[in-house]
């Protein structure tokens, strides 16, 4: 695939998205600042392009780290326990600090994100059996083990329904004013790309980084803590979105290699690409309703995901 | 020069490598030869600074490989070990290109791609450069990652078993290559051998060790023989001489216990 192609197909689906919703919005009432099709326009449709596209780069761009330092095929955000350790991090912010800040929150997310992917790269680094199926399956129940955690105290403190928000990814509460913390992503995926050819030496194992002359432990916490930016700010304000840091990277890998200097740029327009379109669907198929974003991920990941499973093994090893 | 000092390592209450103390001959190839667990892995681990030393030190140009910053001692000393479970699917031409890291972090200038190119055609790689490493079969795989070696154009080159799972064919192409960088571009070549036919046909120098202990250390004909062999091995292996090479028919010894 051409970088072109997926440059096309992301300025596109940002035009779908932008004129697709509840309410009609036409080019025409845009050039009326005043109207309320521009407001709305300005609130709500153009901050949730912004999510979407900042979700999809970095969460892909997360995934793609992770894979790459842990250098499984199958790992992701999702199948390491990072957004179950944010969800976490949240929760005790929320139990701990009575009239809790947003800032508080983020801080706590993301000392828990980054402590809880740490551990889970610990726990890889023990466990001699280390195949690809193996390792995401380790960090899935790890995940869920933090999750039920949260749980747990979250049902005794009352406070599902506050996670139950994180949990379910949603575009549809997204506007002006409660996803700005998604920028602080922009940022981190740039510092990745700066890293690029680092993280590429350092997914070749720690022997072959010293070789090199690579400080190999460097760069593997600055890929995590960048994974740990990405997760939080993405949990924070968009919930959590299965599967995308999982099968885009996958994706790109295959037709293009593990060179991580030339696949960033695709990864990143893949999973925008890929993002708008599950939303893009979500928003019509029960129009004038919505199904949140997070469902119809799953649904196309998950079948993606499976085709990759089954024709992929031989590759991902 | 690269000397070793009276290196020891323990692994729990084993000396892996017990007080160990070998000069490499520059513009030689060096084979590390041994039974099984001998500490010949370890201690090609230690030299290129892959694993830290309980006591004793290894000197670079009389300098203390610890002492050296990272990006200065990997434009010097190269290590390759068992590199076939690396599973990165990068390109043969991009591979090969990292070996030019400690010099370009990344961004290859001309002299770069010279290093490159230049590599790859040593190791007759160029008709397969944008391959993907996956779709190698070993013996090539194997070649791609001493191409990267080469271009990374350090006067020592450290090898831990490059000929694992190589067939005989690709096993004799990758010592002669050695031979080659050693004959012609003056590279020192150290290198942890199990075959030991292929230590006594392409190594100068044979540095034997035996439970962590050095044994024997001298000029190859010096060690390729009855005597000296059983000391190492607990065999009895007659020689026989073939064009001037020395093969060890160990193959019906008896093997004592």
């Amino acid at each position: 695939m051409k970088l072109w192609i997926l440059i096309i197909a992301t300025i596109i689906l940002s035009f779908i998205s932008l004129f697709i919703g509840a309410i009609d919005i036409k080019i025409s009432h845009l050039l009326d600042w005043q109207s309320d099709e521009a407001q709305l326009f300005f609130i709500s449709r153009v901050p949730r392009l912004m999510a979407i596209i900042l979700a999809g780069a970095g969460m892909s761009i997360a995934g793609l780290i992770m894979q790459s330092l842990s250098r499984n095929k199958f790992v992701s955000p999702t199948t390491a326990g990072t957004l179950d350790a944010a969800k976490l991090g949240i929760l005790i912010s929320m139990l701990f600090i009575t009239n809790v800040t947003y800032t508080q929150q983020i801080i706590f997310s993301f000392a828990f994100a980054l402590v809880g992917t740490l551990v889970f790269m610990q726990i890889l680094d023990k466990i001699k059996f280390k195949d690809a199926i193996f390792v995401p399956l380790i960090g899935i129940m790890y995940g869920n083990i933090l999750s039920s955690i949260t749980t747990f105290f979250a049902y005794e403190a009352d406070l599902i329904q506050n996670i139950s928000a994180w949990l379910m990814g949603s575009f549809t509460l997204i506007i002006s004013g409660r996803y700005e913390l998604l920028y602080v992503s922009i940022p981190a995926v740039i510092l990745a790309y700066l890293y690029a050819n680092k993280f590429t030496v350092a997914g070749m194992g720690e022997e072959f980084a010293k070789n090199l002359g690579l400080s190999y432990k460097v760069v593997l916490n600055i890929g995590l803590i960048l994974v740990a930016v990405i997760s939080t700010t993405v949990v924070l304000t968009v919930g959590v979105i299965p599967f995308l840091g999982l099968i885009v990277p996958n994706i790109v890998s295959i037709y293009l290699g593990d060179n991580l200097r030339k696949i960033i740029p695709h990864t990143m327009l893949l999973g925008v690409v890929f993002l708008l379109i599950c939303d893009i669907i979500g928003r019509i198929i029960i129009h004038p309703y919505e199904i949140p974003v997070n469902v119809t991920v799953a649904v196309i990941g998950s079948a993606i995901f499976l085709i990759m499973l089954f024709r992929g093994r031989a590759y991902a090893k | 020069m690269i000397e070793i000092k009276g290196l020891t390592k323990q692994f729990g209450k084993k000396s892996v490598v017990d007080d160990v103390s070998v000069a490499i001959q520059p513009g030689t190839i060096t084979s590390f030869i041994g039974p099984n667990g001998a500490g010949k892995s370890t201690l090609l681990s230690m030299v290129s600074r892959l694993l830290d030393a309980d006591t004793g030190e290894v000197l670079l140009d009389k300098n203390n490989v610890k002492k050296w910053k990272s990006t200065e001692f990997a434009k010097r000393v190269s290590i390759l070990r068992q590199a076939n479970y690396i599973n990165v699917r990068l390109t043969v031409r991009e591979l090969v290109a990292f070996g030019r890291y400690p010099y370009s972090k990344g961004r290859l200038n001309a002299e770069d791609n010279r290093f490159v190119d230049q590599a790859m055609e040593y190791m007759n790689l160029t008709d397969m450069q944008n391959q993907f490493l996956d779709e190698l079969s070993g013996g090539q795989k194997q070649r791609a990652f001493i191409a990267m070696v080469i271009a990374q154009d350090t006067d020592y080159i450290l090898l831990d078993e490059p000929l694992n799972n190589l067939d005989m064919k690709h096993s004799v192409q990758i010592m002669k290559i050695l031979r080659k960088l050693v004959n012609e571009l003056g590279r020192t070549v150290v290198i942890v051998l199990h075959d030991i036919n292929f230590a006594s046909v392409y190594s100068d120098q044979i540095v034997a060790l035996k439970n962590g202990k050095l044994v024997k250390n001298g000029p190859t004909n010096d060690i390729i023989n009855s005597d000296a062999l059983r000391e190492i091995y607990d065999m009895d292996i007659p020689i026989q001489e073939q064009d001037g090479c020395r093969i060890c028919v160990y193959f019906n010894s008896h093997t004592g216990s």
